[in-house]
């Protein structure tokens, strides 16, 4: 198992990577708990997101764990639950 | 008020061509017949037949797009979206003026985004399945530029996308002036293309239309003895068109003209090609104008460079107007042959041709003796001025299209 925590800078640079920057509120804040949505980031967005973070985890996420996160906190968390780190801080 | 008879104008147009980026850089070029034609840069073509084609220089998406739309687009939407701009900027006006129901995207598109879906299938075949961006789910697609012009400039009206190769660059354009007859103020249509990469060109080398020569001034040259194929290339053209008495009323600067006569007809079996399907969609486009074939200025002919094809067309172009009744030109030649874009790029041509009384030529062609049409070889000056033109364009497949344009001093009369 990975010991490796996911954090919410983590899932920025996955973000612009997957789906680039630009058309919603800009990423280099706080953007916890900012809806994806106000972010700029749609399902296909995320879909495309959440399968990278897999791939990079050795992770399979449940489906509705990428669809029901509404904000970087709940997506980091669901990520952080799969890697056994569901206690883990998203911030640090 | 919009009618089934009112009369649907040109008011803005967004060019994105090999021989100029830009609607002037566009045009200084092609009234002069400078060509964009080189050999491919943007893959190594040294293994392939053909290694000549019209790429668009200077295109730099990071300067006008997000990465979060670059991300998840093809080149050619990219261009699309990009020439979508420049044709709002051309038409003074924005999107935001009008309600949002009120405009509409009607896009042509021959082989949707190749260069995109090739990575995809390259990210397939190496690493994958997961490594397949989700994008490519509607990236590669068909409606894909029209659905992105649409989502970007917030046009929701009636909107689509038409597929028949080269003839889409006009069948596009004719089913927007439908919708805007319909009732709908304002509508982007027309088509730009590209497939210049390895999978694309892999797929256009099996129309086994496709130039081997080496030799850029060589290479595509319709109407003449030594044509043997044509050169592809990317780019083509969108237009804002809107109903006339609507851009008169927001005071549109620049009434280019009106799209005054459309037809289409099918060729009438595979591997048939006929004369006889061509004449009739330019005898029919110029009934639907209301226009006698001595009121046509200027031709742009589709321009093959098919030995069969070419008869094909100078054969109708000759019954229509008789024997060099009327000036043919192909600018095209300077491009290369742009998918769904070169109609539309004939379109605008057209309208600027109308707009300075210049006809661009079709350079390096030396007519042959067998084909009884006025092929316009250099630049001409119209002191008389262009009027009336008439863009043809067929498609792989048996489509015929043929359009008429009116100029818009005529338009603004009626």
């Amino acid at each position: 198992m990975s010991t490796t925590e996911f954090t919410v800078e983590d899932l920025k640079r996955i973000l612009r990577e997957a789906a680039g920057s630009g058309d919603g509120v800009s990423l280099d804040g706080d953007i916890l708990d900012i809806d994806f949505e106000v972010l700029g980031y749609d399902s296909l967005a995320l879909l495309e997101t959440g399968g990278r973070i897999e791939r990079e985890y050795e992770i399979s996420l449940d489906e509705s764990a990428i669809s029901e996160a509404e904000t970087p906190r709940a997506l980091v968390e669901a990520v952080n639950n799969d890697l056994g780190l569901a206690q883990a801080d998203p911030v640090s | 008020m919009n009618g089934r008879n009112s009369s649907v104008v040109v008011t803005g147009l967004g060019i994105a061509a090999p021989n100029g980026l830009g609607n002037r850089n566009y045009w200084e070029s092609v009234r002069e017949g400078v060509s964009g034609i080189g050999r491919i840069s943007h893959f190594d073509p040294s293994q392939y037949p053909s290694r000549l084609a019209g790429e668009v220089k200077g295109f730099v998406p990071e300067e006008h797009l997000t990465s979060r739309i670059i991300s998840q687009t093809d080149r050619m939407t990219q261009l699309a979206l990009v020439g979508t701009d420049c044709a709002f900027a051309d038409a003074r006006t924005q999107p935001s003026e009008f309600d949002e129901y009120e405009m509409g995207v009607v896009t042509a598109s021959s082989s949707g985004g190749f260069e995109f879906g090739e990575n995809e299938l390259r990210n397939l075949w190496s690493q994958g399945g997961q490594y397949v961006s989700a994008y490519q789910s509607f990236a590669w697609f068909y409606a894909v530029n029209s659905g992105q012009i649409s989502i970007r400039n917030g046009m929701r009206g009636p909107s689509g996308v038409v597929v028949s190769d080269q003839a889409g660059g006009l069948d596009a354009i004719a089913q927007a002036r439908r919708q805007i007859r319909k009732g709908t103020r304002m509508i982007v249509s027309g088509g730009i293309d590209a497939s210049l990469c390895p999978w694309g060109w892999t797929a256009q080398l099996t129309s086994r239309r496709l130039s081997t020569s080496s030799d850029p001034n060589r290479a595509y040259l319709p109407f003449d003895a030594e044509a043997a194929g044509h050169v592809p290339g990317e780019g083509g053209a969108l237009v804002i068109m809107e109903d006339l008495a609507s851009a008169h009323e927001r005071r549109a600067p620049n009434v280019y003209g009106e799209i005054s006569g459309y037809a289409a007809t099918i060729d009438p079996g595979a591997g048939v090609e006929s004369a006889t399907s061509l004449q009739k969609a330019i005898e029919q486009a110029l009934r639907n104008a209301d226009a006698d074939p001595a009121e046509i200025d200027l031709v742009f002919a589709d321009a093959a460079a098919v030995p069969e094809l070419d008869r094909a067309e100078a054969e109708a172009l000759t019954k229509v107007f008789g024997v060099r009744g009327v000036p043919v030109t192909a600018p095209k030649t300077t491009t290369g042959r742009l998918g769904s874009g070169a109609a539309s790029l004939d379109v605008a041509t057209a309208f600027l041709a109308m707009r300075d009384g210049v006809i661009p030529p079709t350079p390096n062609v030396r007519i042959a003796d067998e084909y009884d049409i006025d092929l316009v070889s250099e630049k001409r000056e119209s002191r008389a001025g262009v009027r009336n033109c008439l863009v043809i364009a067929r498609g792989i497949g048996g489509f015929n299209s043929a359009m008429v344009l009116r100029d818009s001093n005529q338009s603004s009369g009626r």
